[in-house]
């Protein structure tokens, strides 16, 4: 069950990075970390089989901080589009050189 | 047991690949939704059912929420085309995600079966204080000041996308 | 410097006479530090005398100050010529004392450790023995006298404190190169004084070509500086020291006509040769002309020239065990002298005709100590002082009237050409007949100074060359034809020099001729003094078989060969080496007869060349300069214009210099070493443009990396 569960981690783990890469829409991009951040829950709940309750509880902590994290990081995208008229992370370029 | 898992693998792994292909930003956000309601099946077969439900109500039921709500308020999904990348790239990216996949199976398959004592511990816990109790006793007592500051995280949460994201007066 | 100076009081005895054996030195270091205190008070002088001069120009005054002269300007007249005179009688005191002491050994009064590194020690210590007292006597004797003669002279010149402070230093330096007790310290005062040739030679430096007159004289010293250093490098290396006494007892070890000391005195000889204006290095001494007449007189006449004999003197014992070395000293003295007497014969400035006649009697000088001779040689160093420096300020004295002749009617001709003198018999007759025995003593006339000295180093070139073991024999032979030759041309060009400036009639013009008058009396005591020295300056040192020919013969004469034993224990050594591997010295000449005929036949042959010159001079027509349309051609020509040799070697030497620094400037320099400065810099600008390129600013291509980055990280951590 355990192996099965890490298995299944990574894998999603793996398709969340390619979406990071390969989407251009900044909203669909950060929905892609999630999924990422999701995969990880998925092992933390997998090693709290093995180990204790502590990874639950750390679960319970890195969904909290994803909360967070999704709502700052939609405050931005959205002051950025103000600015941009669009969320296609192509056309931040400003620090090109 | 063994197949639930594997129709809720399924599940997440086909919502996954959705949420990364679909050209809409909507029809991303609602197989993320699939997918996570497949993760939190996956949660109570392993015994962790306060995480299940968390897991619904805040990620599937807020977060996802919010996203949609950005979606909607920036009127999104009208140049389906130009939004996923292609040619050279994603073939590159593909090599890339694979290398990290097979290096992960790799390090997977070395390691022998895995097993733990945590396993019993949790029941035991589940047994004498329910599946809340068995997260909500070490939280408020061993864990108590982590769980504090997660709390002023979330104000500062709070506060930080008020001050970004409104608009100049 | 505090213990320096009580060392200093230390080092003087109580002014009883030393008892025989033991020489008790008078406060040598007062000798050298008086001229060097005279510099310091004269330079003080002459910083605030420019500053006020300056001030006075800029409120529109003159540059001179007229009869009312100030402070700066009357203290140096006695503060000069006063350290001078100071030195020279503390000089005689010490000279007094060694005369009854019978010095055996040289005395060495240490002051302080100059440099001690490891291995190598340099004292800053004085060596007083017979050979520097000589040379201190001439210094600050002859020194003393040109000082007072250059109040005279410098009186108008706007820059008189600083003449003396340059004056004095030179002194000082001078004394150190005289009295130092070590090659090190001989080399300090030989870079100084050049240093101060080079100051007063250049010394009216706003006109260009004076100040490259002393330029030249300094980088062609220079050249023979480096010969100089080699051999101070060769005898540190081979003896372990730089202080005469351990070296010279030292070098009795060295094999006789050895490679090694054959390159030790080549080398220092090239520095000689440097310093002393002989072929090929005397270019520097004509131009040097350039500075002010005393300047002249004391360093290139009586001093500064001298200081490459002294070296030779110093070093006998080298040279003496080096026959190769010695024969080329006497070799190119021989030449020098005859080549720098043909150029004399047809120059027309009054002050070249002498320096040439210096450069050719620094040739005798060079061929004495070459064969041998060393008190000859020296001899004849002390007595060309003499006359060389009473010629150099008589001429000055007569330059000095042609100015003042050309100055009150603004005419811009030729103070110094002999073409535009003539009869100042009349006008000057001090001066005439001071120059004239100095004339005749140069001329080596019994029995003036110049006989003596000039004869013995002739006599000794035959007897050396002469001798049972003596290499090159035909060599000397030549040599002594060349110096007999020589010796004839100085009778003739000298006589010639008289002739033209101060008899027959005048070319002055008949308005310039009303203003030339005698020197005044600080300008022609001192030529008085040099006179009467040149007179009686010879007869220290007369030789044995001519004992007769003085004082009413039958040996009225207190003394004979006096200068030569007196230098005995410094040139023994020398002479012990020079009898065991050549035997003993020739009696008569290459073409017969002893010392005596020889003496008589030069005297009476330079008599006939005067007598002729005066016939031959003076029976030709001398034209003014301003109406001389005469072409010199062929020989003449080649004369006048000295063989063209510094047309030689601007073009040999100076110009494949100019233009391989030129090349070194424009591409070694510039293209090369800054190409790669400038290289480095311009890779550096282009390996951070190139990095540049990977701020893309596109996010995602930072996704990319970072997840290639953890793709890195994890293969490093699982393998």
């Amino acid at each position: 069950m355990i192996t099965e569960s890490l298995v299944l981690s990574a894998i999603l783990f793996v398709i969340g990075t390619f979406g990071v890469l390969v989407r251009r829409n900044a909203i669909i991009m950060f929905l892609c970390i999630e999924l990422q951040l999701n995969a990880v829950n998925l092992s933390l709940v997998a090693f709290s089989r093995m180990w204790g309750i502590e990874g639950q509880l750390f679960v319970f902590f890195v969904m909290t901080v994803a909360a967070a994290e999704a709502a700052v990081g939609l405050a931005i995208i959205i002051s950025i589009f103000r600015h941009y008229e669009t969320v296609n992370v192509d056309s931040f370029n400003l620090l090109k050189w | 047991m063994s197949i639930l898992f594997y129709v809720f693998a399924g599940l997440a792994i086909g919502g996954a690949v959705g949420v990364v292909m679909a050209k809409s930003p909507v029809g991303s956000l609602l197989f993320m939704v699939t997918t996570l309601a497949a993760m939190a099946g996956t949660f109570v077969l392993l015994e962790a059912h306060f995480l299940a439900a968390i897991q619904i109500i805040v990620y599937a039921g807020a977060i996802m929420v919010l996203f949609l709500f950005v979606i909607m308020l920036l009127n999104l999904g009208h140049d389906y085309q130009k939004d996923l990348r292609g040619g050279a790239f994603a073939v590159l990216s593909f090599g890339v995600i694979g290398g990290i996949a097979g290096l992960l199976a790799r390090q997977l398959g070395a390691t022998g079966s895995l097993s733990g004592p945590g396993a019993g511990a949790i029941d035991a816990a589940i047994a004498e204080h329910g599946a809340l109790g068995a997260i909500a006793e070490p939280l408020y007592t061993t864990y108590v000041v982590p769980f504090e500051i997660t709390g002023i995280l979330l104000l500062v949460a709070i506060v930080g996308a008020l001050v970004l994201a409104k608009r100049e007066v | 410097m505090y213990a320096f100076l009580t060392a200093l009081a230390q080092g003087g005895g109580d002014a009883a006479a030393s008892e025989a054996g033991h020489f008790e030195p008078f406060l040598p270091g007062l000798v050298v530090l008086l001229p060097l205190l005279g510099f310091v008070i004269n330079g003080i002088l002459a910083l605030k005398h420019g500053r006020d001069s300056a001030a006075a120009v800029r409120a529109g005054g003159e540059l001179t100050f007229g009869d009312r002269k100030p402070a700066t300007h009357t203290l140096p007249t006695w503060v000069g010529p006063g350290v001078m005179g100071l030195a020279f009688l503390i000089t005689l005191v010490n000279f007094t004392r060694m005369l009854g002491a019978h010095l055996e050994e040289p005395v060495v009064v240490h002051y302080w450790t100059w440099i001690a590194t490891g291995t190598f020690t340099v004292d800053a210590a004085l060596q007083l023995d017979q050979l520097s007292m000589i040379m201190m006597m001439v210094v600050t004797g002859v020194g003393f006298l040109i000082h007072v003669f250059s109040v005279g002279y410098m009186k108008e010149d706007p820059g008189y404190p600083r003449y003396f402070a340059y004056l004095n230093l030179f002194v000082f330096f001078m004394l150190v190169l005289v009295m130092g007790s070590s090659y090190a310290l001989m080399f300090v005062g030989w870079e100084g004084v050049g240093l101060c040739s080079y100051l007063l030679i250049g010394y009216w430096f706003s006109d260009r070509e004076k100040s490259d007159a002393g330029k030249k004289a300094f980088i062609v010293n220079r050249i023979g500086d480096a010969g100089f250093l080699i051999a101070m490098f060769m005898v540190f290396a081979n003896f372990g020291s730089l202080d005469y006494v351990p070296v010279f007892h030292d070098a009795e070890g060295l094999a006789y006509a050895g490679g090694l000391v054959t390159a030790i005195t080549l080398f220092f000889f090239v520095g000689a040769i440097g310093k002393s204006a002989q072929i090929p290095l005397f270019v520097w001494l004509p131009d040097a002309m350039a500075g002010p007449t005393p300047v002249s007189a004391l360093i290139h006449a009586a001093t500064m020239v001298t200081a490459g004999v002294y070296l030779v003197a110093r070093s006998s014992v080298l040279f003496a065990l080096a026959p190769l070395t010695s024969a080329v000293v006497a070799g190119i003295g021989a030449l020098t002298a005859l080549f720098a007497a043909t150029i004399a014969l047809k120059q027309n400035d009054i002050k070249k005709v002498l320096a040439y006649s210096t450069v050719s009697q620094l040739g005798y000088m060079f061929l004495g100590v070459g064969v041998g001779a060393y008190a000859a040689g020296v001899f004849h160093l002390m007595t060309h002082a003499f006359f060389k420096a009473l010629l150099f300020m008589g001429s000055g004295a007569v330059i000095h009237a042609m100015h003042e002749a050309y100055h009150s009617t603004h005419s811009h001709e030729d103070a110094q050409d002999m073409r535009n003198m003539g009869g100042l018999r009349a006008h000057m007759p001090i001066t005439w007949a001071t120059m004239w025995i100095a004339t005749l003593a140069i001329a080596g006339i019994w029995p003036f100074a110049g006989f003596f000295s000039k004869d013995e180093i002739i006599w000794q070139t035959a007897a050396f060359g002469g001798a049972a073991g003596a290499p090159y024999t035909a060599l000397y032979t030549v040599y002594w034809v060349m110096a007999l030759a020589a010796a004839m041309l100085t009778a003739f060009y000298m006589t010639r020099m008289m002739v033209l400036t101060f008899h027959g009639a005048n070319r002055t013009g008949a308005e310039e001729s009303r203003h030339l008058h005698e020197a005044p009396v600080v300008m022609w005591l001192p030529l008085a003094v040099l006179a009467v020295l040149s007179v009686f300056g010879g007869w220290i040192n007369v030789p044995e078989a001519l004992r007769a020919s003085l004082l009413g013969g039958a040996g009225a004469l207190p003394m004979t060969e006096w200068l030569h034993h007196w230098l005995e224990p410094l040139t023994a050594q020398a002479h012990h080496i020079q009898e065991e591997h050549l035997g003993e010295l020739a009696h008569a000449a290459p073409f017969g007869g002893g010392e005596v005929m020889w003496a008589v036949i030069s005297t009476v042959a330079a008599a006939i060349v005067v007598a002729v010159a005066i016939r031959f001079v003076g029976g030709r027509k001398v034209v003014a300069v301003a109406e001389d349309t005469t072409e010199l051609t062929g020989l003449s020509k080649v004369l006048y214009n000295k063989y063209y040799i510094d047309e030689f070697y601007d073009r040999v030497v100076v110009r494949p210099i100019v233009q391989g620094s030129r090349f070194c400037w424009k591409v070694i320099d510039s293209l090369i070493i800054d190409g790669v400065v400038n290289a480095v810099g311009w890779i550096a600008k282009a390996f951070g443009w190139g990095i540049s390129m990977f701020q893309t600013g596109s996010v995602n291509t930072y996704a990319f990396i970072l997840t290639v980055g953890v793709l890195v990280i994890l293969g490093a951590s699982l393998f």
